[in-house]
């Protein structure tokens, strides 16, 4: 790893001052992103700067129609919680299927989401549910706020200090596991409204990142069953393929995560 | 370069470091601490696992500085003078390491997954909670069997206490 300045602000202001003043700055809030790509060499930032410890970015609230997380939630946290829980079980599922039990002791919610890594979870959740991820600055919806491959909406020193997730009739997640690395190979996101819309996301399968499956969408409006799926075809344009399978695989997972999805959903 | 304090298995102490400097090398290095290992350096494999605050955490993916005022629990930290820990007890009872490399982070993330389980585990539980924790010897059956039995001990013993 590179020589670098540590710094652990105690508000949101402190730290985007930090930032303003650092020549190469970083923000850092579980870490087990950016700490492992330092390690490698691949980032050097002449300044980290620690929002994990900043009060004001850490915790869980409820109301009737909406769930808000702190960007500085661990996911140990939110798994635990039984807001979380209530309200929208199937965060606490995703969580739970995230990492291993050392990586959620550390990760944040907020660090998953500002990374955008294409096979991360939390986003397809931010996506499908439709939330707003709010920042220092403003608000951003869902839909704006995925902008590629570990590229977001956010401005430069911007830090996002909470999501909100509006409360779904139903949401599920299923996801296949890389059982090394336990990211998504490809992982599905599925959720209907109280107006009874219906959002799908998947992670892990796109060159481009977490992304809508309109095609999912429409199918399961006209009919919220795994069967309405049967005859849905998913292109394999677009869709990852490496080592641990290949475009057109990808394209199948998202059909049967999808399916496995609304059958969890009920 | 930072000071930075903390308390390591129920002592305050203080190191001068570069803030580039990693928690599972100042255990090692400036402490002598040298039951915590470092097997993969990139996250995975667990040999590193020390609690922080109670928690079980990857000691090789902290900063020193995130560490700065928290409680750290090593390997070292968990037998009482010549007495071993239940889990420590267990594992040389179930024969639940070959080679020994994994084990210290095996137990520290044993003894929490008992913590956050309130002692109430069955086989499937142990072996899905213990997969951020790796066996290159792959002797996971016995360990699995020393977490299971040191549930029951770790529970007996917190009744006498």
């Amino acid at each position: 790893m590179y020589e670098t300045t540590y710094h652990r602000p105690s508000s949101v202001a402190e730290a985007t001052a930090l930032f303003a003043s650092g020549s190469e700055p970083k923000y850092l809030a579980g870490g087990h992103t950016l700490i492992p790509v330092m390690k490698q060499r691949l980032a050097s930032p002449s300044d980290v700067i620690d929002l994990g410890r900043i009060k004001e970015l850490v915790g869980i609230e409820v109301s009737a129609d909406a769930l808000t997380i702190k960007a500085a939630t661990t996911y140990f946290d939110i798994m635990q919680s039984a807001d979380v829980k209530k309200a929208i079980p199937a965060i606490g599922h995703l969580t739970s299927v995230l990492g291993d039990p050392q990586v959620r002791h550390r990760g944040t919610i907020g660090g998953s989401i500002a990374n955008n890594d294409p096979a991360a979870d939390y986003p397809a959740a931010v996506l499908a549910l439709g939330a707003t991820v709010k920042t220092d600055k403003r608000s951003i919806a869902a839909d704006d706020f995925f902008k590629g491959l570990f590229t977001t909406a956010l401005a430069d020193g911007e830090i996002i200090t909470q999501i909100v997730f509006p409360i779904p009739a139903k949401a599920a997640y299923a996801k296949m596991r890389h059982p090394a690395s336990r990211f998504a190979l490809t992982g599905v996101f599925v959720a209907r409204t109280k107006a009874g819309d219906v959002r799908v996301a998947a992670t892990g399968a796109s060159q481009n990142g977490v992304m809508r499956i309109p095609a999912i969408e429409a199918a399961l409006k006209a009919n919220w069953s795994p069967g309405a799926l049967d005859s849905v075809k998913i292109s394999a344009d677009g869709l990852l393929t490496d080592i641990h399978g290949s475009s057109a695989y990808r394209a199948n997972l998202i059909k049967v995560m999808a399916q496995r999805a609304i059958a969890e959903a009920g | 370069m930072s000071t930075v304090k903390l308390t390591v298995n129920g002592k305050g102490v203080s190191a001068d470091l570069e803030d580039r400097t990693l928690l599972v090398h100042l255990l090692r290095d400036h402490f002598n601490l040298t039951g915590t290992h470092v097997g993969c350096d990139t996250s995975q494999c667990g040999a590193c696992v020390v609690h922080i605050d109670g928690r079980a955490v990857k000691s090789c993916t902290v900063l020193v500085g995130q560490a700065n005022g928290v409680n750290v629990t090593t390997i070292e930290g968990i037998s009482k003078g010549d007495e071993l820990h239940p889990m420590q007890a267990a594992f040389r009872d179930n024969h639940g390491l070959q080679c020994g490399y994994c084990t210290p982070g095996m137990i520290m993330s044993a003894i929490d997954i008992v913590h956050r389980h309130s002692g109430q585990l069955d086989e499937d539980t142990v072996r899905h909670e213990l997969e951020g924790n790796i066996c290159r010897c792959t002797g996971y059956h016995n360990i699995v069997k020393s977490v299971l039995d040191a549930a029951g001990r770790m529970k007996v013993a917190q009744a006498a206490e």
